[in-house]
């Protein structure tokens, strides 16, 4: 508990000091904080019609106080889809970043550690993973297995853990001859310990800048795939408001539908990669010059 | 010798990752909830017909059969009819793979260009307001979803400057003669501006960053102040000495960019209604026209595995401590 308390301290610590990483943590706290209380701010159900006083549908209404960001072709409120969207865009990215990075790690510390043959086979299977194309394939898998929000971290997951494994095993590959753990060795500890203790701990840097960097291309590949027509339809995600809104062929009429979810996509990914230079500066000393 | 080798090797791991990428989606769409039969073969034949149509799509051999079946025509090139177009999806998405090669290689130069000029100058203003202002730019840029970017820039020039069109590749109701009429025409160029544009800046932005920061290294080095004490002009500098030598890293990371671009053309090509084969298997995939999204993605998949072998080789050619490894 000490332990988790003391790093998290050190995360914190890590983001408020490099002005990039800081502006980063405040992106994603602001969106974090909105995706929370999601419920409580938006004033309308994102999917429900709404009708003027005639009873007719309000369709593409500018904004105004009634309608924060005006209304869609079917007469639903933009400003609550984005603020129930953030939900979606938290999820995916959140749990896909801790998925891909957790395997991610694990591949490479094996293949890293044991090296010869353990790693040999780990490391045909990251080429050969690199050479499948990440969206189409993802775009297939999704509509194969059903479209859904589990399907699409599914179809994240089962691709990016690649990028972190192949770094992270090459980091791997120059501690494992250092001297402490020829010590920890000689101590006789256990290659489980010898991995998780002494290893591990000096690879958590690099794995948070995957953790940045995987959280941010997961958010932009489930909009992605929400925007081609293989979101999940039972929820409003920021890519799925660009993708009624392309289809609707509203979009040149009506440009508070079509400006939100692409600048909100654009700013949590921001602060995704800001974060993530915080990171490799620490994981990587030679930068901070820079 | 050493680094022939190399590339014979690199070939053959394409090759087995190609094979493999064949047989995970042979399998994936057999996985799909529901028989074939439900989806391929209208309902309303009676049982007899049906077998008989199973029989002639050869669905009634065991899956294991099924698979050979499918490697042996696939080595012949015969890649199956698409349900939608009921011609050969080969022929199909022949069509369509010239329409996305040019669009991509177009959209690849222009965004080296932007890269290489761009994070150079970057570099060489650094710490001034140009670096600074260029820097968010660039990096709003790439966090900017690019098919929301292309949607941008068809509401501003398309829509409200009229300036190009609204999508496609040539106005409808014009024929050409010859291949080289169509990819050369002023109507095609026309067409291919916008897109080209938003792929272009899309796959620039990395590239740029890495010259930017590779060229900072560079520019502290002796032999620049050398050359500078040697009283050559500042732009001789930055153009014939520091650029040349910041190139290197750029050049692998571009390679790496082109491979991704394939992927993206996904979503270029829905946004501008381009008749590539990234829209195709969009197309595809929505109306269950399986075929033809299997030879859309084996294609697709194939062009990525050709850049990442050239940014491989080209990696091993400007840094022979890859091949030794």
């Amino acid at each position: 508990m000490e332990d988790a308390k003391q790093s998290l301290n050190n995360l914190f610590k890590i983001l408020t000091r490099n002005k990039a990483g800081f502006i980063g943590l405040i992106i994603f706290t602001v969106f974090l904080i909105i995706a929370i209380f999601a419920s409580f701010i938006a004033p309308y159900d994102p999917m429900a019609m709404n009708f003027d006083d005639n009873g007719a549908i309000k369709r593409l209404q500018p904004p105004s106080s009634s309608h924060l960001l005006g209304t869609t072709w079917m007469g639903r409120d933009v400003f609550s889809q984005m603020i129930m969207g953030s939900r979606i865009a938290m999820v995916v990215g959140i749990l896909s970043a801790i998925c891909v990075v957790f395997i991610g790690t694990n591949i490479g510390l094996i293949a890293g550690y044991y090296g010869g043959k353990v790693d040999n086979v780990i490391m045909r299977l990251v080429d050969i993973i690199y050479g499948i194309p990440f969206l189409p394939f993802a775009l297939i898998l999704v509509a194969v297995l059903g479209p859904g929000i589990k399907n699409i971290i599914l179809a994240i997951v089962l691709i990016t853990w690649r990028n972190s494994s192949r770094v992270i095993r090459s980091q791997v590959l120059t501690l494992k001859n250092r001297t402490f753990i020829e010590a920890a060795r000689l101590t006789g500890a256990s290659d489980f310990r010898i991995l998780y203790k002494h290893i591990a701990p000096n690879v958590l840097p690099l794995s948070l800048v995957y953790v940045a960097l995987s959280m941010a291309s997961a958010i932009m590949t489930e909009a992605s795939l929400s925007f081609l027509g293989f979101g999940d339809p039972t929820l409003s995600s920021w890519g799925k408001i660009l993708y009624s809104c392309y289809s609707s062929q509203a979009m040149f009429k009506a440009w508070w539908w079509m400006l939100p979810p692409g600048i909100a996509i654009t700013l949590l990914v921001l602060s995704g990669f800001l974060m993530s230079k915080a990171f490799e500066e620490v994981a990587n000393p030679k930068l901070r010059e820079r | 010798m050493r680094s022939m080798k190399y590339i014979l090797k690199r070939i053959l791991q394409m090759i087995l990752t190609l094979f493999i990428l064949v047989t995970i989606l042979f399998f994936l769409f057999r996985v799909v909830p529901g028989d074939p039969v439900s989806m391929y073969i209208d309902s309303g034949l009676d049982k007899e017909s049906q077998e008989l149509l199973l029989k002639q799509y050869g669905l009634d051999k065991p899956l294991l059969e099924q698979y050979i079946i499918y490697i042996k025509s696939m080595l012949r090139g015969d890649f199956g009819n698409s349900f939608q177009y009921g011609k050969p999806a080969i022929t199909v998405i022949g069509e369509r793979f010239w329409n996305t090669l040019v669009l991509m290689i177009t959209s690849l130069a222009i965004s080296l260009c932007i890269g290489v000029f761009g994070g150079a100058l970057l570099a060489w203003k650094r710490g001034t307001k140009i670096d600074t202002v260029g820097t968010i730019l660039v990096l709003a840029v790439r966090c900017a979803p690019v098919f929301w970017t292309g949607m941008l820039f068809l509401s501003i020039f398309a829509f409200k400057l009229k300036l190009l069109p609204l999508g496609g590749m040539n106005t409808p109701g014009t024929n050409f003669v010859s291949l080289y009429d169509k990819f050369f025409s002023a109507d095609f160029l026309k067409h291919l501006i916008l897109p080209a544009l938003t792929a272009s800046l899309y796959s620039a932005a990395t590239p740029l960053l890495v010259m930017r920061s590779s060229m900072l290294e560079v520019v502290k080095e002796d032999f620049i102040e050398l050359v500078r004490a040697k009283g050559v002009k500042e732009k001789k500098i930055l153009y014939k000495h520091a650029m040349r030598n910041a190139l290197l890293p750029v050049i692998t990371v571009f390679a790496v960019q082109a491979g991704f671009a394939i992927g993206g053309s996904v979503l270029i090509e829905t946004v501008f209604r381009w008749p590539g084969m990234g829209r195709e298997i969009v197309l595809a995939v929505s109306a269950r026209d399986y075929p033809l999204a299997q030879t859309a993605f084996f294609l697709i998949g194939t062009m990525t595995a050709l850049f990442n072998l050239i940014a491989d080789v080209l990696y091993a050619y400007l840094d022979p401590r890859v091949v030794i490894n």
